[in-house]
């Protein structure tokens, strides 16, 4: 047995009394030591006790006995275990076991780069004897003799390869003297800024367009300051807001060192934040004399940088390699990078990561143009972090799951996009040129979804959530997207015509009136009370929901929808509304021919429209619920009640006291029988078209516009003329009613509520009250949230087939009822069906338009009172 | 909700007694509180020769929503209209026999202390009930089905159909009936009978009744019910009630929320799980079952065989011939990792994992509540851990690709298409043989040519109300070949079940078996690859 402890230790008196040991605050530490070395001490001291896994600990977990050696394998399977779960949440994690063997530490450092997290060695080093001394004060320890030499060779074995195994730190500490004086000092990841909170300005790839760059700054608000050659070096903004780049600075473009120039500037003044893109990281390379393949405008900047000084070109290499991949931001709220980055790497550090974030992800294919065809990460994203990147050109930015990517291709003669943080506004502008022709156009899709790719479960299973440009995040339950997707794919029809789904309405606030559940007054004030001024009051249609896609002709449809066809009409939940095709085409002929004769189509640019719409009468689609449910009632009601009746009235001949249940038989009686006046209002029988109306009260769509947001009386001007070209000799189309009211004029309001009072008393269902102009938000300056777009009224007969024959008995109860996740599910389903509206405006993929109709499906099965 | 209870007397038997005989005294109108709403007990008329005692049952249907919330009984506040509007306060169901057994519980039990032996005197009653719901289920409903139960016990039956609206002759007839029965027997008896009967009636969703008062009902069956001729028909109709009270409770509602989204009933959305009961358990046209060609029997869990009833023993059912077709068709290309699309309540499934060579079973279905019943039905909690670790249950849709389907050996398609409207099949043969590429797939349909050997099937109908189309032989045949040539597929077509000699046989088969690798990936429309497509038809039967 040799003694190497003194031929290897240092000399003591050099070292300082105290020594810094740096340690990243999220990483792996590996202690390494001989049993009796003293590293659970150590740990103890510098470290927290939750951040220390202890194989001892482990071994007593799971055999009873810290000292079973026999347990090592299970214990160290345990210890990986709760390694991996601290690393995954990003928790910095202490191993304390001897780790002497390569083997041991071999398996920790995997552990490290599976979480992409810096492994960490220290190790304490310490002569033998001390250690078999520290042994023998613990009775527990009942080590051979021969263990301690054997991990004290085997430590020393391992001390100079420390590095090349992959710590990215290496602390050695020889000797009581050095352990007792080490101080660990915890250092912050390069990529950590969360404590910086902005506001920032977010600038998408630039490639080398430095003048689009100073004409976005300034647009932006900045102020550019230039060196004495008028060139621009830096730019502040008044209110103290980064900018901050994400990368692509250079190449293609016509001035990439001026571009360096204002950018490095900025950085180098502390005024800006910039994360490389995978063309510095190139040039980088090629200017620190590596090999690489000048292809991509490459050859642009290695000739513009040709002119610039040496000074100038040490000083950009020197940036290129102080580049950090990734930020986090604003409490960790936002990550910037380069071609995005999935949750798990967010301020990690590997290679996997950096790559990610300068390259992104390929799913391993080429398209047409050779070109990598780039995996969706952002599909999948669910992140809480707002992820914003460039790296792929796309037509517009626009937010999928919590990401967006500027690169709106500004070199190839896109724009150059800016976004505003924390106001998630996007400021453009466009190229001065095409400066660079693409190799393949730019995609119609959003990054990631390929042009026409079939939809995907993932895009619709399980819990979501799907982000709004008006309502923020709309979170979907697992178990209404399981309810969603039965009825979508049992059910509906096919989802490429299926581009939009009625949000449910919410009722007016309940009214205390005598003998009213439901009021106009209360609309009129709830509107007033959201400073809308201007409400405009429609005619309830009391018949089925139904929505109208319809084509000017069938090669029209074919060419935006994929798919031949005259166009459909659809159900609340997404079905055809009639099961006979023939009678469909019929109506949608109607209804092509009447746009035709308006000139809808020439005045709205379109060939298709997507009208919402009632269509009548009730009993079309509801007979069997109707025979079902409602007749059936009014049925057994008038079997039972006369016969009840007449049985109380001959007791009451005989003198019984019965006078009282009399009263509230025929009381009961009127109910029912009104009940079933009620009900009959909306039934008719039809024949073909003989018989059927159709009646629409908005035009939401046409090519390449969500009209859903225009004002109502634009809607209604657009369907009256609709309903003037029907055929007039035997008309489906049907007028909407509708009176303007001001909800600051007393006379208005009354007005409003005598053309109710009106529409009801002749059997109608009642009028909904909708903001004149559409989309209203409140709040100051009209920023706050949305305002309920319609709120439906009510009639007081009508109410008796919602809440029962007898429901004017009950109005104190009822009166109860809650109104609050009506009115918030009203406004997610409102924001969702304008969703999917933008994005089929927009001409997005299939699977985002579907992800928001498919989100109105899973709403609509949340749980709430079926009578609101 | 109201009955009337009269008999006619004599001198010596006056039928003012019947006041003794209810414990409820003739000239008092009297009031009990019942679990759902006041019973008021009054005689319109009392006499020597003629006494009628009435029970007004008043029930608050607001009260009664309320009272069902909160138990996880299905009382939720939200479940349906339904509830709000209701034909409980009408009409005569187990609410009324529940209050019958709270007013008349001594009377009910054959006891009259104060007239000792009248109790036991049969005597002549009439009952009128004015809105009797006999619901069909299945059967022919209203005054039939009231015959039905109430004439074997004796009773002279006179039963009226309601219509449902006279505005609207064109709707029919309601559910409900006016019913009076008159006969000689012990009122005893005869409130027994009233009070097992009503709810077999009524055989309606009866959210409120807890379990335990099911039991009591079968208690007052006694003496009766078990030489009662349709002493079947009166157990499943209560199995069947049973079985809607556990479902309520257990069943996520989602779907009925959905369903009334679109002025729907529930079973017309929520019916996967009958949908796959039916063509496994269907037999050939000399057994013992029928097709489910009427839309009627396809109400919901209602008219779910009782496996409790003994049943004749017949022919093997084509549902078994079917399935030992397609694990023939599996064994012939040696499939060992295999996805059962559209796996409903597990038959296949179940099937497969007696198979030792097949290694792993990935299970497919769109309905939630499938699922839950297959693995209810394999007992995946209790199977033995390799067992268990052979098979999964996942909630799918096949017109979405799905990474999970990647990789199969096969899969298999049995009585699944014809479920889907014809526009969206495109999509699943995406998702199954684009996507999905499967080393073979096993696709069974029916043969609507042999829908004519259906005795029981009308002309023209579809065997089951969910299939939205049946091929005939050509059409499933062109069908394969067309994907087999987009897909890069052979394809056999095969039938399964008797074969007849004009019609063919009840099912049939295409068993396709991959060819090439292109395709699974390219996104592009079927891979309309060069290569050559192998189509042959087999003539002989499975079996």
């Amino acid at each position: 047995m040799t003694n190497d402890t003194d031929t290897d230790t240092g000399t003591p008196a050099e070292r300082p009394s105290t020594r810094s040991l740096p340690v990243t605050d999220v990483s792996l530490v590996v202690l390494v030591g001989t049993s009796g070395s003293g590293k659970s001490t150590f740990a103890r001291r510098h470290f927290r006790p939750t951040e220390v896994v202890s194989s001892d600990f482990c071994r007593g977990l799971v055999a009873d006995d810290e000292n079973d050696q026999s347990a090592s394998a299970d214990a160290f399977d345990v210890l990986h275990y709760i390694v991996g779960k601290r690393l995954a949440a990003g928790r910095r994690t202490v191993v304390d076991a001897t780790n002497v063997q390569p083997e041991s530490r071999k398996q920790l450092i995997k552990l490290a780069r599976d979480h992409d997290v810096l492994p960490i060695a220290i190790v304490l080093d310490l002569p033998q004897e001390v250690c078999a001394e520290r042994n023998k004060a613990r009775p527990d320890r009942q080590f051979a003799a021969h263990v301690i030499p054997r991990q004290q060779r085997e430590l020393r074995r391992s001390l100079r390869g420390l590095e090349r195994e992959g710590f990215r730190k290496v602390h050695i500490l020889r000797g009581e003297a050095e352990v007792t004086a080490a101080e660990v000092v915890t250092e912050k990841r390069y990529n950590d800024l969360r404590e910086l909170t902005g506001p920032f300005d977010i600038v998408g790839d630039i490639h080398g367009c430095r003048s689009e760059l100073e004409t976005l700054l300034t647009t932006l608000g900045y102020t550019l300051a230039r060196d004495e050659q008028g060139r621009p070096v830096d730019a502040v903004h008044p209110e103290g807001r980064t900018p901050v780049f994400v990368g692509d600075l250079v190449d293609r473009g016509p001035d990439s060192p001026g571009v360096l120039r204002l950018v490095m500037g900025m950085v180098e003044a502390g005024h800006a934040i910039c994360v490389p893109g995978n063309h510095e990281n190139k040039l980088g390379r090629w200017m620190d004399g590596r090999k690489v393949t000048v292809s991509h405008g490459l050859q642009e900047s290695i000739d513009q940088l040709a002119e610039e000084s040496e000074e100038f070109r040490a000083r950009v290499r020197a940036f290129m390699r102080g580049l950090v991949s990734h930020y986090l931001l604003d409490g960790g709220n936002l990550v910037v990078c380069h071609a995005g980055l999935p949750e798990k790497y967010h301020g990690r550090n590997s290679g996997r990561v950096r790559s990610h974030a300068l390259y992104g992800d390929t799913t391993g294919e080429t398209d047409e143009y050779g070109l990598p065809v780039r995996y969706p990460w952002a599909e999948e994203y669910r992140g809480r972090a707002l992820v914003v990147y460039g790296h792929t050109p796309v037509p517009t930015a626009s937010f999928v799951n919590n990401t967006i990517c500027l690169d709106t291709g500004c070199v190839f003669g896109g724009s150059m996009t800016a976004l505003r943080y924390p106001e998630r506004e996007l400021v453009t502008v466009e190229a001065e040129r095409e400066w660079y022709a693409p190799v393949r156009p730019l995609h119609t899709d959003a990054p990631g979804g390929r042009e026409g790719r079939p939809l995907d479960l993932q895009d619709v299973a399980g819990r979501r959530i799907v982000e709004t440009t008006q309502h923020g995040r709309v979170s979907i339950r697992e178990e209404n997207a399981a309810a969603a997707l039965e009825v979508m794919s049992r059910f509906a029809l096919d989802p490429r015509l299926l581009a939009y789904l009625p949000p449910t309405m919410a009722p007016v606030a309940t009214s205390r009136r005598d003998g009213f559940l439901e009021h106009p007054e209360e609309a009129f004030l709830g509107y007033r009370n959201d400073g809308v001024q201007q409400v405009i009051c429609e005619e309830k249609h009391m018949g089925s929901r139904a929505v109208v896609l319809v084509a000017r002709d069938e090669a029209a449809l074919e060419r935006r929808f994929g798919l031949a066809g005259s166009g459909a009409i659809w159900t609340r939940t997404g079905r055809a509304f009639l099961n006979d095709g023939e009678l469909t085409d019929a109506v949608l002929e109607r209804l092509r021919a009447a746009a035709e004769r308006a000139g809808l189509f020439e005045e709205l640019g379109t060939d298709w429209l997507l009208l919402d719409a009632e269509l009548m009468p009730w009993s079309l689609k509801a007979v069997e619920l109707l025979r079902r449910q409602y007749a059936a009632v009014g049925a057994a009601a008038g079997a039972a009640l006369p016969e009840a009746l007449a049985a109380l009235r001959l007791g009451a001949a005989r003198g019984l006291p019965l006078d009282e249940l009399i009263g509230r038989q025929q009381q009961r009686s009127a109910d029912a029988a009104a009940f079933t006046v009620a009900y009959r209002r909306y039934c008719w029988p039809t024949e073909g078209l003989t018989g059927l109306r159709l009646a629409p009260f908005q035009v939401l769509a046409a090519e390449g516009t969500n009209l859903a947001v225009r004002s109502h009386d634009e809607h209604l001007g657009w369907i009256d003329r609709l309903v003037a070209a029907d055929d007039p000799a035997a008309p489906i189309l049907h007028r909407t009613g509708r009176l303007l009211v001001d909800t600051s004029d007393a006379a208005s309001v009354a007005a409003g509520v005598a053309w109710w009072e009106e529409l009801t008393g002749a059997g109608g269902e009642g009028m909904v009250v909708k903001p004149l102009a559409s989309l209203v938000r409140g709040g100051a300056g009209g920023r706050g949230g949305l305002v309920q777009p319609g709120v439906k009224v009510r009639g007081r007969e009508y109410l008796r087939i919602i809440y029962g024959p007898d429901y004017t008995e009950h109005l104190g109860e009822l009166r109860q009822r809650s109104l609050g996740h009506k009115r918030s599910l009203a406004l997610r389903e409102y924001a969702l069906g304008l969703e999917a509206l933008d994005r089929l405006a927009g001409a997005e993929p299939l699977w985002r338009v579907h992800e928001a109709v498919f989100a109105v499906l899973a709403l609509e099965s949340e749980p709430v009172d079926p009578r609101l | 909700m109201f009955i009337s209870i009269s008999t006619t007397g004599t001198a010596e038997r006056p039928a003012s007694d019947l006041g003794f005989l209810l414990h409820k005294h003739p000239d008092k109108v009297q009031r009990f509180s019942t679990s759902h709403g006041e019973a008021h007990v009054f005689y319109p008329e009392t006499g020597t020769e003629s006494c009628t005692a009435a029970m007004l049952l008043d029930i608050d249907p607001i009260a009664l929503v309320r009272k069902g919330r909160g138990k996880g009984r299905g009382g939720s506040p939200d479940f349906a209209l339904a509830q709000y509007v209701n034909d409980r306060p009408y009409a005569a169901s187990s609410l009324l026999a529940v209050a019958l057994r709270t007013v008349f519980r001594t009377a009910m039990k054959g006891v009259c202390e104060q007239r000792p032996g009248l109790a036991e005197q049969p005597r002549p009653f009439r009952i009128a009930l004015p809105a009797v719901p006999a619901n069909g289920a299945g059967e022919e409903g209203g005054p039939a089905m009231v015959r039905r139960l109430f004439e074997p016990l004796g009773w002279q039956v006179e039963a009226t159909a309601i219509p449902l609206d006279e505005t609207f002759p064109e709707w029919g007839n309601s559910r409900y009936a006016r019913v009076e029965l008159s006969a000689e027997i012990r009122l005893a008896d005869a409130l027994q009978q009233l009070y097992v009967l009503l709810p077999v009636l009524d055989g309606a969703k009866h959210y409120w009744v807890a379990p335990d008062e099911v039991d009591k009902l079968l208690a007052a069956g006694e003496g009766w019910l078990g030489t009662h001729p349709e002493l079947a028909l009166i157990t499943r109709r209560y199995l069947a009630r049973r079985w809607s009270l556990t479902r309520t409770a257990l069943e996520r509602l989602e779907l009925a929320r959905l369903a009334e989204a679109d002025d729907r009933e529930a079973e017309e959305v929520d019916n996967a799980v009958d949908d796959t009961l039916e063509p496994n358990d269907t037999t050939e046209p000399n057994g013992a079952t029928e097709p489910d060609g009427t839309p009627e029997s396809n109400s919901g869990p209602g008219q779910r065989p009782d496996p409790t009833v003994a049943q004749e023993s017949k022919p093997v059912s084509l549902g078994v011939l079917r399935r030992e077709a397609i694990l023939a068709a599996l064994a012939e290309v040696g499939a060992v990792r295999v996805l059962d699309l559209g796996c409903g309540q597990g038959e296949l499934v179940e099937a497969l994992l007696k198979d030792i060579r097949v290694t792993e079973v990935l299970g497919v279905d769109v309905s939630s509540r499938a699922l839950t019943a297959a693995a209810r039905k394999l007992r995946l909690d209790r199977m033995s851990e390799r067992q268990a670790a052979r098979v999964r249950l996942v909630q799918g849709a096949l017109t979405y690709t799905d990474d999970r389907l990647k990789g199969y050996d096969a899969a298999v398609l049995s009585e699944v298409i014809e479920h889907l409207d014809l526009p969206r099949l495109p999509a699943l043969e995406y998702v199954v043989f684009g996507s999905a590429r499967p080393g073979a797939v096993v696709v069974t349909t029916p043969n609507v040519e042999y829908n004519v050997r259906w005795e029981t099937l009308p002309a023209g109908h579809v065997r089951h109300s969910d299939h939205r189309f049946e091929w005939t032989r050509a059409e499933f045949l062109a069908w394969a070949e067309r994907i087999a040539a987009d897909y890069g597929y052979s394809v056999t077509v095969r039938p399964v079940g008797p074969l007849d000699e004009q019609v063919g046989a009840p099912t049939q088969l295409a068993l396709f078996r991959r060819t090439s690798e292109a395709g699974s990936e390219a996104g592009s429309t079927a891979a309309a690859t060069a290569t050559a497509t192998t189509v042959t038809t087999e003539g002989s039967a499975a079996r």
